[in-house]
């Protein structure tokens, strides 16, 4: 048997065995994915997948390429009688090139995601008018606290709203995040935001939602034994009806 | 044999090099190749322990709430009726990551090849701290021991995540285990001091043993790598070393370092962590990358592609690695302003790694390549680094890691990195010098099956973790389908498990091949591979002082397929008066440096 009707048949051999094992288990191909989930539903979200789509074809295109020329080197050197490897130490130009260049293309990402990181993460970006919740994490829960009517927090008429997270659409929100005993981190997938709620810190997150509906809250960092069940809603209302649930909350926490 | 012969006849290396006895020749040996081969031995034995706690971790996800086979036998504290707890999940995916970094993957390089490697390949007789030297292998079991132990005390193992984040880690009122993570604190602690006594070592050898002619560079990029990764471990393990003492001290005196209350920093913990964090990534990988240039450049019987840019991009990485560690941290509530600094040093460690992939390529470029087992793992290495690095771009975007930070992306990675990466470079450098460490070859048959099986499943195993953290699945948790957006992953799921499942199984080949060929293997001779380092021209395995005469090096490690040399390979203490010139015989190589049978 030749090198080719070997090297074929390990091939097929292995597909086989994906194959056979991925009809025993039936993932959907849509579990393969590589572009983000189309569930978005915040201002920066699309940004954010729109980065992501950049350098995943940057990444994928070196991938194919490296990758491939790797198979065909490996396929066209192999030993074969009488053949000698040519005596090389290597050549400067083409280190000079695959330096420059990965470095050129990586700088350029690094600059282009730093005007994205700002946007979101500059605290002296958070929009002037966002609606301020202070969300709480502890084992294993999250609890939202509203400032009630006088828009002060600390005050008689906060009052809190527990895993479930009420806010308006289309109006930006900022979180100032804490968290009671150890470090939880605040996920909603669907904004494409996340950061980490740490005890003896308060850490504004903002965010607008483009979209009503209910979405998912999940806590993204290990807490303890009840981490993975340390999840919660989201509810986006439009404007009116977060007025309704708002007035609604207060009447019931005067009457308390 | 004329071996022997060599050895009695000289007498600058041989004296003191007497019948030691069982004792010294077996268990407190200071002999660096016997050091190498205990290594060997334990660190695999570590690396089954992980391997059995990460195919448990799968379990759980592949088939959440289902009793596990043989999980009966758990007791009711960890797996009532083999349904594993949410608590001892936690305690599986920390000591999972523990075993496999601690204990697996830094003793199989650092320890095994450090000891085996730098002497033999500079041309000195030991290392230059003997005695160091085996305290620093006697400390590994006995870290590995308290480790193992914290499974059996009240409240279990550790479970605060390998990175063991504070306040989480810093009381027992958080998790449940109080004893167990003491533990874990203690046995890091102690098996730090073997990471620094083993460094000091490797950089005092490399620095002033080495061999009449061994410049810097002719050193053979196996020992620069292992050279650079002592440096590493020297100046990083004793951070760790001070973080875990503070932290030692919040969990068992009440002070707080690390708790808010008492005006404790929980991010100084995490700032510790990651500045020896980051360092320890790439003395988890530079030795892995040492192996597989050896093996390529040898196996492609052709002079590494670009020798002066591999080593200077391994001092680079060594350089860099010490600037990136806030990558870890963009979403940990650190100043959002400083996240653009690790964006760029996190990038610009990207190129050297580039440069290093481009050269083995080059290496391969119109080579004459022999495709034994070592170099299908050294490729295997070149071409899952390249999947793993590239993954690492996504992550060192600050915005993008918003998304996929704590996620299935980010396990995805690592993954691609410490095995498709580092053990696969594990894998070509036992395969590539057990001849030189047991006298025999592996049996390559053997080692074919378990090479191709083993990348099969690798990849089926963690390459659809990058899908699932699209998907948004997080890391660490119990049972995914707490979260309704993660229920349609569960078959996904299962197919990632039963991989894994088979991945594990796998490696019982290679433990067969491993231990079969230590009896049965083909003997190898002294220079089965036709090399060129020094490490090749002592026999298999090298006698006590392994050089029976002081080797004199005349050239770069190399110098294969040189035009001027009738042999395909060049070794470096070949005297320039042998090489075929005058009236020299053309072709007459030193016979004892062509294979035995």
């Amino acid at each position: 048997m030749n090198f080719f009707w070997r090297t074929g048949m390990v091939l097929v051999g292995m597909l086989t065995v994906v194959i056979v094992l991925w009809v025993i288990t039936g993932p959907s191909w849509l579990d393969l994915s590589w572009v983000m989930p189309d569930n978005v539903a915040s201002t920066f979200g699309p940004t954010l997948d729109n980065l992501w789509l950049v350098i995943l074809w940057i990444t994928g295109i070196v991938f194919f390429i490296t990758e491939i020329t790797l198979v065909v080197f490996l396929l066209k050197y192999r030993n074969r009688e009488g053949r000698k490897a040519e005596y090389s130490h290597g050549n400067n130009k083409a280190e000079v090139v695959w330096t420059v260049i990965p470095f050129v293309v990586v700088m350029a990402l690094a600059f282009y995601s730093k005007g994205i990181w700002d946007d979101i993460r500059d605290p002296d970006r958070i929009p002037a008018g966002a609606y301020p919740i202070h969300v709480m994490g502890a084992q294993f829960e999250w609890s939202a606290t509203y400032s009630g009517a006088d828009g002060q927090f600390g005050t008689t008429d906060d009052f809190e709203s527990l895993n479930v997270l009420h806010i308006p659409v289309d109006q930006p929100v900022v979180v100032q995040l804490e968290a009671e005993d150890v470090i939880h981190s605040f996920f909603i997938p669907e904004f494409r935001i996340k950061q980490d709620a740490v005890p003896g810190m308060s850490t504004p997150v903002w965010f607008e939602a483009t979209a009503t509906g209910e979405y998912t809250l999940a806590c993204a960092e290990l807490c303890g034994l009840g981490h993975y069940r340390m999840g919660g809603t989201v509810v986006v209302h439009s404007e009116a009806d977060f007025q309704n649930w708002l007035a609604e909350q207060q009447a019931q926490a005067e009457a308390d | 044999m004329s071996t022997t012969a060599a050895t009695e006849t000289h007498t600058g290396h041989a004296e003191g090099h007497h019948d030691l006895g069982f004792i010294r020749t077996y268990i407190f040996s200071t002999d660096h190749k016997m050091i190498a081969r205990q290594f060997l031995f334990v660190s695999l034995l570590f690396l089954l322990v992980g391997g059995i706690l990460a195919t448990m971790v799968r379990w759980q996800l592949g088939f959440p709430g289902q009793p596990m086979p043989l999980g009966g036998m758990l007791p009711d504290t960890m797996a009532p009726g083999g349904i594993i707890l949410p608590e001892f999940y936690n305690s599986l995916v920390t000591m999972h990551a523990t075993f496999m970094v601690f204990f697996a993957l830094m003793p199989l390089q650092a320890g095994v090849f450090g000891n085996l490697l730098i002497p033999l390949q500079i041309g000195a007789d030991d290392m230059a701290f003997p005695r160091l030297n085996m305290v620093s292998f006697w400390i590994l079991p006995v870290a590995g021991i308290i480790m193992l132990a914290s499974f059996f005390v009240e409240g279990g193992a550790a479970g605060a995540g390998w990175t063991s984040y504070a306040p989480l880690s810093s009381s027992g009122e958080w998790t449940g285990v109080y004893m167990g993570q003491i533990l874990w604190l203690v046995s890091l602690t102690v098996l730090g001091f073997s990471s620094i006594l083993g460094a000091v070592n490797y950089v005092t050898t490399v620095m002033n043993m080495r061999a009449p002619g061994m410049t810097w560079f002719r050193i053979p990029l196996a020992t620069w790598s292992l050279f650079v990764t002592a440096w590493l471990l020297l100046l990083a393990i004793p951070i760790l070393t001070g973080g875990l003492i503070l932290l030692t001290f919040d969990q068992t005196l009440g002070t707080a370092f690390f708790r808010p209350e008492g005006s404790g920093e929980p991010l100084l913990w995490q700032h510790i962590f990651w500045f020896f964090g980051h360092p320890e990534v790439y003395i988890l990988i530079l030795p892995a990358m040492g192996f597989t240039s050896e093996v390529i450049a040898n196996r492609s019987r052709k002079p590494i592609f670009g020798y002066h840019s591999m080593v200077i991009a391994m001092v680079a990485i060594g350089f860099l690695g010490w600037i990136v560690w806030g990558h870890h941290m963009f979403q940990s509530g650190m100043n959002p302003l400083l996240g653009m600094t690790f964006v760029v040093t996190t990038v610009v460690i990207a190129v050297p790694s580039a440069i290093k992939t481009f050269n083995w390529m080059g290496t391969l470029w119109r080579g004459n390549i022999h495709f034994d087992t070592p170099l299908l793992h050294a490729v295997a290495f070149v071409s899952l680094f390249i999947i793993g690095g590239l993954s690492g771009i996504f992550m060192a975007s600050a915005p993008v890691d918003i998304y996929i930070h704590d996620t299935y992306f980010i396990v995805a990675h690592l993954h691609y990195v410490l095995v498709g990466g580092s053990l696969f470079g594990i894998f070509a450098g036992i395969t590539y010098y057990y001849p030189k460490m047991f006298g025999r070859m592996m049996n390559e048959g053997l080692g074919k099956v378990h090479f191709f099986l083993s990348f099969l499943f690798y990849n089926m195993a963690f390459f659809p973790m990058h899908n699932l953290g699209v998907q948004g699945m997080m890391r660490r948790i119990y049972d995914p389908n707490q979260y309704e957006y993660l229920q349609g992953l569960q078959p996904m799921n299962t197919f990632i498990s039963i991989s894994v499942f088979l991945f594990a199984a796998t490696q019982v080949i290679f433990a067969f091949n491993f231990l079969w060929s230590l009896r049965a293997g083909k003997e190898a001779g002294r220079n089965p591979w036709k090399s060129n380092t020094l490490l090749w021209a002592t026999p298999s395995p090298p006698p006590h002082g392994n050089f029976p005469e002081m080797p004199i090096v005349y050239r770069g490690p190399y110098e294969y397929s040189h035009p001027d040399h009738d042999e395909d390979f060049w070794p470096q203490d070949d005297p320039p008066a042998t090489s075929g010139s005058g009236g020299q015989p053309a072709a007459s190589p030193n016979p004892e440096l062509v294979p035995g049978d």
